[in-house]
């Protein structure tokens, strides 16, 4: 029997946000003011500081919530915190100047389930997310947390656990959508070579430039991971796992670590796991930086410690995975969907989504949006309704022009899809992909045809080099795009693209490079008048391609609006300004560089591109 | 032997779901509510917070919100509380001890008893806007 | 380099092939880089063929086999950089540190690397200086924040002068 002890009770509990992102805008620097205050104002027998993980709004980052009342602050700076100690947790009183205002309205929010941001969200996979202490292993079973675990270990059959996530319709958070359900199934009738030996894989290597969900997953609520995994291991009996989580994340990695540590000591993880006679534990494998180790088979060959190249399907990993036994792979959101479906049941969980997804799904919300940071969604929310209830719509007014998903592996979906309810269907419909939630938001200063080759070389860079048609086809592909950019293009070139992707799609080994030419494809099918403005006109209609560009100043307003304020001149790099203090400046075209600085740096409009 | 037992498990949960009740969308039985304004401090409104949240903590009550807010505008009758029992109307107690306090606590959060010698009135200002 | 803190990182692992990638991590860390000798002595002692741990240490974006700077930058060119303008940003410190990306400054202070996404989206786009974060960072914001790290290695000359 484990000694419970009795801990202390607080009457404010502060909530500081230690996601990557609030870090990043200094919220341990917060946390220690809020702490050296509450000292000094004699209320640390009153107020618990408990740093949580990401709370998903980072855009206003470094952020506060206050409980009880769901109160919450942003963009907080040291400057505020001995105010915000003495005027609320003293004197009780809300400080309105530090709560959100939305943009272009002018009353604050002080509730935090009040803001747009948050109100259309859902929250599964995230449902601890801001609530506890991700490092303190009791929050979480406050939380409910180990109670589908126990319920699984003790009162069903690995084939009833199978069943209701069969049931629930839980589709793979990680990309591809494949029925989870129906894996485990596989993966349960896979006749191991080697004894009864099976393994069970937890996919945390995201590597999709743009999305953060996994990473904010492990960070807010490692525990929701591990859960899920004991009840899949029973599910498939499994008795070893592995965690295979990119070493660009730290803080991920660190919490991880010390949640499988706690949960050890609680006997969670181990022999005999709460008296069941069940053994599992997981293991930690940092990745080491290669995108295609995404790729279940190159994450396998690499836990393995060889090379991340990717090997042809079939046999799929659930049937010959890692040392070549049935091997379970399943992505880190989906796991943390698991114990909730357990809990709550699959006709609960069915119950949230569409005909085909189920559930919610959680997107990083980035690129050229007002709110930009970490959402969950119930599946059939339309893009509409993420872009301008909970995404606050484009800053400065811009017009939107598409969305980006699925990474490179996804496409561009043009803005008369806005009203597309989001599901896995809908989206590859429309050309582009589920992925794994990156959702990056483009206005009408980003170029199509940059995107475009912005993707191509990303996945040209990270080809393991094995298949020539990714390893050969995406070089091509790349050479051609970048010559469009740089108005070198020709009409050719359009239908040679066309040529190649189609090409690649039939022939390339793995998921990296079938995929690689949707972003040219999507593009190319709803933006195509871009295309022909680069190759016919050589202008680039959003003024992202640098090469078509021609700066010039506006004398006029250098000299009546800025007084000839010489701040273009002194920062240009190429010395290519003319002009001094009060005078009118002129940039000589021959020796522009093109890097745009001037244009970033005058406050008077002075300075146009064409 | 395991290490947890279900039973164990139990027991963390109920033990930490007390101390962390305030962050969720909990219900709570009763709201106390300390006037925590500049005069209120000065007329000892601490000593009433601490109090009452010693007593929650040695009782082990639980389905009780104590939270504090600014002045109540009655200065001269500080220090103050007020106490709002689900679905009836607040009670502003004033001129408060940790004794009298606690007696409030007793009596009329846990017994359902309004304390009418240290009550000021019952029910709070009408706002209209 | 110290074969004996190579052996220290060895002795923590099993010797079986499948610590390799982790060794060689933590190899990287301790000294920022996989010298010449750490490779023959990893590929030695765990009796792997050089070629192999070679052609690991080649692959994977983690490890490099050059020494870094004293201050590492990483510019983020992930998606969402990418569209907030990670390019130029690179371009203008290409310029200031008057070194092309993937190199080293010859004073041995500055390296610049590019990264793909650091999952900092949120406050894109982002400069990495050693574990320090830039977030919404600019061309415009580039000398001010270089400047920082280049006081500070004024400050220590000048400190280590009045020493002697």
């Amino acid at each position: 029997m484990a000694k419970i002890k009795k801990e202390k009770e607080y009457r404010v509990h502060l909530m500081v946000c230690a996601g990557t992102a609030c870090v990043s805008n200094h919220s341990f620097e917060i946390k220690e003011a809020l702490e050296t205050e509450i000292k000094k104002q004699d209320l640390d027998n009153e107020v618990l500081i408990v740093t949580t993980g990401c709370n998903g709004f980072c855009e206003r980052g470094p952020l506060l919530v206050v409980q009880p009342g769901n109160i919450f602050y942003q963009t907080l700076t040291t400057k505020d915190i001995p105010h915000l100690v003495e005027e609320h947790f003293l004197k009780g009183r809300p400080v309105e100047k530090l709560m959100y205002i939305p943009p272009e309205e002018k009353t604050p929010i002080p509730v935090l389930s009040d803001i747009d941001f948050f109100k259309k969200q859902v929250l599964i996979a995230l449902r601890n997310r801001g609530l506890i202490d991700p490092e303190k292993i009791d929050e979480y079973i406050a939380r409910d947390g180990y109670k589908a675990m126990a319920k699984a270990l003790t009162s069903m059959s690995p084939s009833d656990i199978r069943s209701e996530i069969q049931k629930s319709g839980l589709r793979g958070r990680g990309g591809g959508g494949f029925p989870t359900g129906l894996k485990w199934e596989f993966v349960s009738n896979a006749v191991s070579s080697n004894g009864n030996v099976k393994y069970l894989v937890c996919n945390g290597d995201e590597g999709d430039p743009g999305a953060f969900m996994d990473r904010s997953i492990l960070e807010a609520d490692p525990h929701s991971v591990i859960e899920g995994m004991v009840i899949g291991a029973k599910a498939i009996n499994a008795t070893q796992g592995y965690a295979y989580v990119r070493n660009e994340y730290p803080l991920a990695l660190n919490r991880l670590y010390k949640a499988l540590d706690d949960a050890r000591e609680y006997g969670l993880l181990g022999k005999n796991i709460l008296g069941s006679g069940m053994d599992f534990d997981i293991k930690i494998v940092r990745g080491a930086g290669a995108f295609i180790c995404g790729e279940e088979t190159a994450l396998l060959s690499s836990i393995e410690g060889r090379l991340g190249e990717p090997k042809p399907r079939p046999p799929y990993p659930a049937e010959k995975g890692l040392w070549g036994c049935p091997t379970l792979i399943n992505n880190v959101e989906t796991w943390a969907n698991i114990a909730p479906i357990i809990n709550r049941g699959a006709k609960w969980y069915s119950h949230i989504g569409t005909e085909t997804s189920k559930g919610t799904k959680v997107f990083s919300l980035v690129g050229k949006i007002n709110n930009t940071g970490l959402v969950e969604v119930p599946m059939g929310i339309t893009l509409r309704e993420i872009i301008y209830d909970i995404g606050g719509g484009i800053p400065g007014g811009r017009e939107f022009k598409a969305v980006q998903t699925g990474g490179p592996s996804g496409g561009c979906i043009p803005k008369e899809k806005i009203d597309l309810p989001i599901d896995y269907e809908s989206l590859s419909d429309a050309g582009s992909m589920m992925g794994s939630g990156g959702m990056v938001v483009m206005d009408e200063d980003t170029c199509m045809v940059d995107v475009a080759r912005y993707f191509l070389s990303f996945t040209q860079d990270e080809s393991c080099g094995k298949c020539t048609p990714c390893r050969e086809g995406t070089k091509a592909m790349l050479d051609i795009l970048t010559r469009i950019t740089k108005g070198e293009g020709t009409d050719e070139d359009l239908t040679l693209l066309e040529e190649l992707a189609v090409s690649i799609k039939d022939s390339a080994l793995c998921g990296l490079g079938k995929t690689a030419p949707n972003p040219v494809l999507t593009t190319m099918k709803y933006f195509r008048s871009e295309y022909e403005a680069h190759i016919r006109d050589k202008k680039c209609p959003a003024h992202t391609c640098r090469d078509l560009n021609v700066y010039t100043i506006d004398e006029d307003i250098c000299v009546n609006t800025g007084h000839g304020c010489d701040l273009c001149r002194r920062n240009c790099a190429s010395d290519a300004i003319l002009g001094e203090r009060n005078q009118p400046h002129q940039i000589i075209q021959d020796k522009c560089t093109k890097c745009g600085v001037c244009y970033d740096v005058c406050k008077f409009g002075a300075v146009k591109v064409d | 032997m395991p290490k947890l037992t279900l039973e164990d498990l139990e027991e963390i949960r109920e033990k930490t779901k007390k101390t962390t009740m305030l962050r969720g969308d909990s219900e709570f039985r009763a709201k106390i509510t300390v006037h925590m304004g500049t005069c209120g401090i000065a007329a000892g409104a601490r000593g009433i917070m601490a109090a009452l949240m010693e007593e929650i903590e040695a009782q082990d009550i639980t389905e009780i919100l104590l939270t504090n807010s600014g002045c109540a505008g009655l200065c001269s009758k500080e220090p103050m509380l007020t106490v709002e029992i689900k679905g009836q109307a607040p009670v502003k107690y004033v001129e408060l001890t940790g004794a009298k306090t606690k007696e409030i606590l007793e009596k009329h959060v846990l017994g359902g008893k309004i304390v009418e010698k240290y009550a000021l009135g019952i029910g709070s200002e009408k706002t209209d806007y | 380099m110290n074969p004996e803190k190579i052996s220290q990182i060895l002795a923590n692992y099993e010797t079986d092939q499948s610590s390799i990638i982790s060794i060689l991590q933590d190899i990287q860390e301790a000294l920022g880089y996989l010298p010449k000798e750490a490779i023959l002595q990893v590929s030695r002692e765990m009796n792997i063929p050089l070629s192999r741990v070679l052609s690991l240490a080649t692959f994977f974006n983690a490890f490099s086999l050059e020494p870094k700077g004293k201050h590492p930058i990483h510019v983020c060119l992930g998606t969402a950089c990418h569209v907030r303008g990670a390019q130029l940003v690179l371009e203008k410190l290409e310029r200031e540190l008057n070194i092309k990306s993937g190199e080293t400054t010859e004073d041995k202070e500055f390296s610049l690397d590019e990264v793909h996404c650091v999952g900092c989206c949120g406050l894109a786009p982002v400069v990495m200086i050693g574990e320090d974060v830039y977030g919404k960072i600019s061309q415009a914001k580039v000398p001010g924040v270089l400047k920082k790290y280049k006081e500070g290695r004024r400050k220590e000359e000048k400190d280590a002068k009045t020493h002697t």
